[in-house]
């Protein structure tokens, strides 16, 4: 064993990169639930996103092309969703599982032709004289832009949802649909926008697989992903800054093991493998135990269908 | 046409092709299963570029059809149903974990021939067909135990099976061979397909100064890693050039096609019998993609000597003397080792560090 071969600041400079494509879908998911819609979809989103930003970047040349693509494509996947659970009212658990399925057929059909086929590089920034500084300059600063762009998303979030009229909208709209309405607001279209908002994050995780963290397109790549990013969202209670500390808390424990392995700790790797999803199930079952205060988080509407005639 | 008969065809996939059966009714029709997306340019690619070359050879005397992306257990029973259904004749079940689904349904069809890969419960009308891998996995090893600067080499794991643990023993013993000083770390995913495990794997292998990585994984994750980071890897399964143009140092191809040919034409003339088929370098199963040009002449050589060694039946890779991780003896000097025991591998050999999943 030779736990001095793992460097802390490249392990958590790999564990942030590896964490990017949950964060990013979990920040979605977020809004999408603060609006009061269940979407278990994520899964099928994320992996149209890899596709399609794939696809995109791979015809364009562009990576940022491509990220763009996988935005407007997994958000357009969304809106069959949306329609689905808004205008006709479907049950929003079945539709989401039936997302996920369609995404991962739909996604295996677009990426026939591009099996094997190398996306352009996303170059990382170097921060000048940040990235120099040791230590912290190859943890913080020495990163390609999505991963700077997950950590504005969340502040974003998180600022719009407390200090923003419209955060307080999309809360009012999640937490009681009914008074919403009632009050003026167009809790449909509202939740549509948020639907969409959540697809557009989730493709961009999808994409962030595809165009850099593997890079290379595999039909069914997310693997689970997108169910891990649910649960980091009731993990998190609904707070924007504790998606982060969960999507990296996942991420780094996946990192962690395999540097782990690579080193030749005596553990024996059945735990090691076990370790990001057992600790996840661990903070769930922490976070729920006192029920009250979990609930208190939960959006009121959370999962409950909407119309106005009544 | 029959209802059931439309019925199993049309269900088992579009592929299937069931309104074409009445067109060609003399053409003996074969079916495949795979585990994975042929797209996986891998291992499930390699087996259809096999029936492909299968059904180009043979031309319109075979109508084969393929299922892929079957998951072991309750489906691939169902799915090996419906293609003997279908009316194919001979049907290739391409996964380890077929293997009972396979035992189960040939019984009910004794005059269908099944052919399982990979396998080793065979049946009146069951054959078992797989290469040795670990003969290609001897060469990668010393051409991985001259390349390495830093005497680290990375291995990605799949799952402790016999296979896999054979192929991590033939690869360490080559590569300490040629460097006595050469490491072997190795990253159990227990995954045969997850592209962004590999990816993590590879970066933690490199991360801690490996700078050869092998795998025993499906997709081209690893391969390119390797190319990003600008260091060399070996392909598994399939040529992985296209991910890894200056990465990839050789890789070990499968080569089904040969077999396939031989195998449906058996049951053309009838001559097919039940029996095993393990063939490596020398039968042609087990090939090599072109070497890197950035590999050394003398490198270069000796792994062509070997593969000349190896495919001639001069050499065998697994040749004492050669002791278990704990310091037992398993091979005297000059003792071979046995198929069965080959078949069984449940050991590291001596110097490589870690232990087995259990």
């Amino acid at each position: 064993m030779d736990l001095s071969a793992i460097n802390p600041a490249v392990l958590i400079a790999s564990l942030m990169v590896s964490a990017t494509p949950i964060l990013l879908a979990a920040i979605g998911e977020l809004v999408v639930e603060k609006s009061g819609v269940l979407n278990l979809g994520v899964e099928g989103m994320m992996i149209t996103g890899a596709i399609c930003g794939f696809a995109a970047a791979v015809e364009t040349g562009s990576p940022v092309a491509g990220f763009i693509a996988a935005a407007v494509g997994a958000s357009l996947l969304s809106l069959i969703f949306a329609v689905l659970t808004q205008y006709l009212l479907a049950n929003q658990v079945a539709t989401g599982l039936a997302l996920t399925l369609f995404g991962l057929g739909f996604s295996a059909m677009i990426g026939q032709g591009y099996v094997g086929m190398k996306p352009p590089l996303t170059p990382d920034l170097r921060i000048p004289i940040l990235s120099d500084i040791p230590v912290l300059g190859e943890i913080l600063f020495r990163h390609d832009l999505m991963v700077y762009v997950s950590l504005a998303l969340v502040a974003a979030v998180w600022a719009v949802l407390k200090y923003s009229r419209v955060g307080l909208i999309l809360r009012a709209v999640g937490e009681n649909h009914d008074a919403a309405h009632a009050l003026g607001y167009k809790v449909i279209r509202i939740r549509i926008l948020a639907l969409m908002f959540g697809g557009a994050c989730a493709g961009l995780g999808g994409a962030y697989l595809s165009l850099i963290r593997v890079p290379s397109w595999t039909q069914g790549m997310t693997a689970g992903a997108g169910w891990i990013a649910l649960a980091i969202v009731v993990f998190a209670s609904w707070k924007p800054w504790r998606v982060l500390l969960g999507a990296y808390l996942f991420g780094g424990i996946t990192v962690l093991q395999l540097n782990l392995q690579a080193a030749g700790v005596k553990v024996p790797v059945q735990y090691l493998s076990m370790s990001p999803y057992l600790i996840t199930i661990l903070v769930l079952v922490i976070m729920s135990a006192n029920r009250s205060r979990a609930s208190l988080n939960a959006p009121a509407s959370l999962g409950k269908s909407f119309h106005a005639s009544y | 046409m029959k209802r059931r008969t439309f019925l199993a065809g049309t269900a088992a996939t579009a592929a299937l092709a069931a309104s074409g059966a009445a067109l060609a009714a003399e053409a003996t029709k074969v079916g495949y299963i795979f585990v994975g997306p042929i797209g996986d340019l891998g291992y499930n690619f390699q087996h259809n570029l096999g029936r492909e070359e299968m059904q180009k050879a043979l031309g319109a005397s075979v109508k084969s059809s393929y299922v892929e992306n079957v998951p072991e257990g309750a489906d691939a029973e169902r799915t090996l149903t419906q293609l003997a259904l279908a009316g194919n004749k001979l049907i290739f079940a391409t996964s380890f974990g077929y293997m009972d689904a396979v035992i189960n349904v040939a019984k009910k069809f004794p005059h269908v021939k099944f052919e399982h890969a990979t396998g080793y419960k065979r049946a009146p009308n069951v054959s078992t067909y797989s290469a040795r891998f670990y003969e290609g996995r001897a060469v990668i090893g010393t051409i991985a135990g001259r390349m390495t600067k830093t005497n680290k080499i990375g291995y990605i794991a799949s799952f402790p099976i016999p296979e896999v643990i054979r192929g991590i023993n033939a690869a360490y013993i080559h590569a300490k061979k040629v460097n006595p000083n050469v490491e072997f770390k190795i990253v159990w995913v227990s995954t045969w397909a997850d592209p962004a495990k590999e990816a993590d794997a590879a970066n933690a292998l490199i991360q801690q100064g490996v700078d050869i990585i092998m795998q025993h994984t499906d997709t081209t994750a690893a391969m390119n890693i390797a190319e990003k980071k600008g260091i060399y890897a070996f392909g598994q399964s399939s040529d992985m050039a296209k991910s890894g143009p200056n990465a990839q140092l050789t890789a070990i191809v499968d080569e089904w096609g040969p077999y396939y040919i031989k195998r449906v034409k058996a049951v053309q003339d009838g001559t097919w019998k039940s029996e095993d088929t393990w063939g490596g370098i020398g039968a042609g199963m087990v090939t090599f993609a072109p070497f890197n040009k950035a590999m050394p002449e003398a490198v270069a050589k000796e792994a062509k000597d070997m593969i000349a060694a190896i495919g001639s039946g001069k050499y065998h890779p697994f040749t004492g003397p050669l002791k278990k991780q704990d310091g037992s003896v398993w091979l005297k000097p000059g003792e071979v080792a046995k198929d069965g025991d080959l078949l069984g591998m449940n050991f590291y050999v001596e110097g490589l560090t870690g232990s087995i999943p259990k």
